[in-house]
């Protein structure tokens, strides 16, 4: 059948009539279900230009579902404590039915978690998308990279393999640089004199209730912040200034159904990539799981080599480039921390990197650079050029922050046009 | 040193699980490895640090002649307490009957894991240390690191088992495959001094054979390959199935990517 | 000037998209059901809980006539009875009491279908669980223990359930199947093998 829909009318087929009686009737007088659809996808106008850095919400979100999922039959088979943490992993790795498969997904899900959430943030820095009237987006944006961090390194610590205690010690001992409360502090977290069964316990139950929900939480709060504000695009221009006679907004189309057939094309694509790693490469090269790891913890053997999980490197890196111990503890936490201001950092009239001149695209391509150079280098011994490459990074890893203000406001910008740049395929 | 009881079983148990794999004899790699065979009348080993295992789980004979080895040649000290001796005769097509009657140690049970019969206590006492347990040893250090290990013992006269290892330093690990490979020794040259400059030092240069074993080097590559290939299969018993089910899933993925794909297309092709 | 971004002037081949929609969500049905599967599966005993319940063996010279035994095999106790030339006796003659007298609705090996059910009159062997609900029938191996005419047996405590001494459920009790036998074997004179019959390992 060819059809030829009125011109205007948004062609969203194949239509699929709501019954207006029957259960669907009866459960909508009791559940807002259509109005939620309508409002949140059908009715929700996203605009019109996304290109690929925009899949990443969405598999952000997919992955959560993973974890969540892998995470909850994990706990049905994991047993925390120090004597039985490691037994138990490799009993889901050689005993559970199909364990080994539920583990490499909830691991392999903890990298691609960060990767996703890694290109979603550098989406935000290239078309401004933290900028106002999305400040609040931004901040429960980083909330929620702030609990994802939380949760995955409390994950990291439970198979109790000796890179995960040595790994504890190393993060909880940076508590201990805070002046004053730092020893009594680190106690209280450990609950022992060291890193021991007490702290595996409530690291277990953090990692598996209450971050968990938090994250939830977290998660809903900034779907609900984006859906009052709208989408930000490639051009950074407000699609909602620009409406048609029926209040929509010209440039933009129904989230559902183009962007639901778009980001399935994406989700196919990521678990493409996903299952790649999880059947065929799942230690990645010792990036994803660590051989070290598959060592029992061992109080009274640190590795030869120990470093975090690569998503924490380029900190790992900063908290290692300062020659003072309470200073490299302060540097790191305040690169974390700086992603707080960028919405008030940022000078330029301009929002997306497309109008903006040469200052910022290279302060910004600066600042990838950086945070992958010192990724890198967080990975690679604290000796010799590494040690200064790392000190180069970190200072233009700050200098991005801390000059933003000068160079955002006296940068050229091209004029931004009227309306959103879309060439149609 | 080494409980010699325990050997005759351990022999019996190897010529067992070598019939039901209907392994091949030893000169079936001899070919592959004939380069090596020639470097051995002469000095060999310099390049010992990249020997790499190149091992293949997927090469079942190989997994079993490996899992004859380890019975003959490392139970008797290092356990794999997270491998059963049910899910060994599964995975490498040993049959039930077979397991039961002449692998089993004595008063074993097939669903039992797969634990030396030496008291830890003992090794203590012996060795200076528990002998480590090697279910994971192969993910934890690496295929190539065991290969390594197993090829770079030598001897050492100032040692408390006569022997040493290039691989793990000062190891406490005896060379229990000299009746195999035979004996050999470090040859050392002499090096510049370190960057402050105190003289010369001793580096090692290569290994000269000093007394023959009952294989010939080549064999005994193969010997610890097989060896190293089982470990790497008792590191992750399900790596085979893995891959297999991988396939399927990639093939699967693809499929509905592109459907997906066609989809998108229809759809945006409403959007201008 | 074209405004709304979402117009369909072009012909647009509805049944084309409509069967590509409809092709996807079917795909990805598939895809979700499959990737149940492993979770689902995990579920199942584990390597572990297969091995615990491997065969169990009983040394029979230790058994007493008259006495039971309560090895557990796969989290149950099983009961091996060694039956008197009396107790034999007693479970002829009241088939017209019983809800399944040739254990034609009950679960045993065939072995095990017969009126003592067992492979052999003297020892009796049964999953020492209630057809009904799972308690553990208690030993009322007296005749007339329970009430004038109890030829002997065992009684759920849970919910009266009543059998005789070959396990056969008595009419009035609200389980409906004899007590179950587990696949069992005699390996020699004195020993007996619960889990493992001629057919393999169960």
């Amino acid at each position: 059948m060819t059809v030829k829909t009125a011109t205007g009318a948004p062609a969203r087929l194949p239509e699929r009539a709501a019954p207006k009686q029957g259960l669907w009737a009866w459960l909508n007088k009791r559940l807002p279900v259509d109005e939620f659809i309508e409002e949140q996808l059908t009715g929700y106008y996203a605009p019109k230009n996304f290109n690929f850095w925009y899949f990443f919400g969405s598999l952000a979100l997919l992955v959560l579902v993973i974890q969540l999922l892998t995470g909850i039959f994990l706990t049905m088979f994991y047993k925390p404590g120090e004597l039985t943490a490691f037994d138990s992993v490799e009993y889901i790795m050689r005993e559970v039915d199909f364990g080994w498969l539920i583990r490499y997904l909830h691991s392999t899900g903890a990298s691609a978690f960060f990767i996703v959430v890694y290109l979603h943030m550098f989406r935000a820095f290239l078309y401004g998308s933290y900028r106002a009237p999305r400040e609040l987006l931004w901040l429960i944006g980083m909330l929620v990279y702030l609990a994802l961090m939380a949760e995955a390194f409390m994950g990291y610590v439970l198979p109790w393999g000796n890179m995960s205690f040595w790994g504890a010690q190393v993060i909880v001992n940076l508590f201990g640089t805070i002046p004053g409360i730092g020893t009594p502090l680190v106690q209280w977290i450990r609950g022992d004199y060291g890193i021991a069964d007490a702290t595996l316990d409530r690291f277990f139950a953090l990692h598996v209730a209450a971050l968990p929900l938090a994250l939830l939480l977290l998660v809903m709060l900034h779907l609900v912040a984006l859906h009052r504000t709208g989408s930000n695009n490639p051009d950074g221009i407000e699609i909602k200034e620009k409406t048609g006679p029926d209040g929509k907004p010209l440039d933009g189309i129904p989230f559902h159904p183009y962007y639901t057939v778009k980001d399935v094309v994406g989700v196919g694509v990521f678990l493409l990539l996903f299952a790649l790693v999880v059947f065929f490469k799942p230690n990645l090269g010792g990036l994803f799981l660590e051989a070290p790891n598959f060592e029992p913890a061992n109080p009274l053997s640190t590795p030869e080599h120990i470093a975090p999980v690569w998503y924490f490197t380029p900190y790992y890196a900063i908290l290692r480039a300062v020659p003072d111990q309470r200073m490299g503890a302060l540097l790191m936490l305040l690169a974390v921390v700086s992603f707080l201001f960028l919405p008030w950092l940022d000078r330029s009239p301009v929002k997306s990197m497309r109008y903006r001149g040469w200052l910022s695209r290279t302060a910004l391509a600066l600042f990838a650079l950086s945070f992958v150079a010192l990724g890198y280098l967080g990975l690679q011994p604290a000796e010799g050029l590494y040690v200064v490459l790392a000190r180069i990074f970190t200072a233009l890893y700050f200098a991005f922050f801390l000059l933003m203000p000068f160079y955002s406001r006296i940068d050229a910008v091209k004029p931004v046009p009227d309306r959103v740049v879309y060439h149609a395929h | 040193m080494r409980t010699e009881a325990g050997r005759p079983r351990r022999a019996l148990l190897a010529a067992a699980l070598l019939a039901a794999a209907g392994a091949a004899p030893h000169g079936a790699w001899a070919a592959e490895e004939a380069s090596g065979g020639a470097q051995a009348t002469a000095g060999f080993g310099a390049d010992w640090q990249s020997w790499h295992a190149a091992n293949d789980v997927a090469d079942m004979a190989s997994v079993q002649r490996g899992a004859r080895n380890f019975v003959s040649y490392c139970l008797g000290c290092h356990s794999l307490k997270y491998e059963r001796w049910s899910r060994l005769a599964q995975d490498l097509g040993v049959p039930p009957r077979l397991l039961e009657q002449d692998l089993l140690p004595p008063g074993d049970k097939p669903a039992q894991y797969i634990l030396t019969s030496m008291p830890a206590a003992d090794s203590q006492a012996w060795f200076g240390k528990t002998p480590p347990d090697l279910s994971l040893m192969a993910r934890a250090r690496g295929q190539d690191y065991l290969y390594q290990f197993l090829r770079t013992f030598y001897v050492d006269p100032a040692s408390q088992t006569g022997a040493n290892n290039l691989r793990l330093p000062a190891t406490a690990m005896p060379h229990v495959l000299s009746e195999l490979e035979g004996l050999k020794r470090a040859v050392y040259r002499q090096a510049a001094g370190t960057a402050q400059g105190q003289g010369t030092q001793q580096v090692f240069d290569h290994f000269e054979q000093i007394a023959p074993g009952r294989l010939s080097a080549a064999e005994y590559a193969g010997f610890v390959r097989d060896t190293v290939n089982f470990l790497d299969y008792v590191s992750e018993p399900t790596q085979t199935a893995r891959r297999a089910l991988g396939v399927w899933v990639v093939l699967f993925l693809l499929a509905f990517t592109w459907l997906a794909w066609l989809v998108k297309r229809e759809y945006w092709k409403d959007v201008h | 000037m074209a405004d709304h971004a979402v117009v369909a002037e072009d012909e647009v081949d509805l049944s084309r998209r409509k069967f590509l929609t409809r092709a996807t969500i079917a795909t990805g049905a598939v895809g979700t059901v499959l990737a149940a599967v492993p979770f689902i599966e995990s579920w199942s005993p584990s390597e572990r809980a297969r091995a615990q319940g491997a065969p169990t063996e009983l040394d029979l010279s230790k058994l007493e006539p008259g006495q039971m035994a309560t090895p557990v095999w796969r989290k149950s106790p099983i009961y091996v009875v060694r039956r008197t030339p009396d107790m034999v006796s007693r479970i002829a003659g009241h088939d017209e009491l019983l809800k399944d007298p040739k254990s034609e609705n009950s679960d045993q090996p065939p072995y095990a279908r017969n009126p003592l059910r067992s492979r052999s009159a003297e020892f009796l062997v049964l999953i020492g669980t209630c057809t009904h609900l799972g308690c553990l029938p208690k030993q009322r191996f007296s005749a007339g223990e329970l009430y004038p005419g109890w030829p002997g047996g065992f009684f759920c405590p849970c919910h009266g359930s009543r059998f005789d001494l070959a396990g056969r459920v008595f009419a009035g009790s609200p389980a409906s199947a004899n007590l179950r036998v587990p696949p069992y074997s005699y390996p020699n004179a004195r020993t007996l093998v619960i889990g493992a019959d001629e057919k393999g390992v169960a």
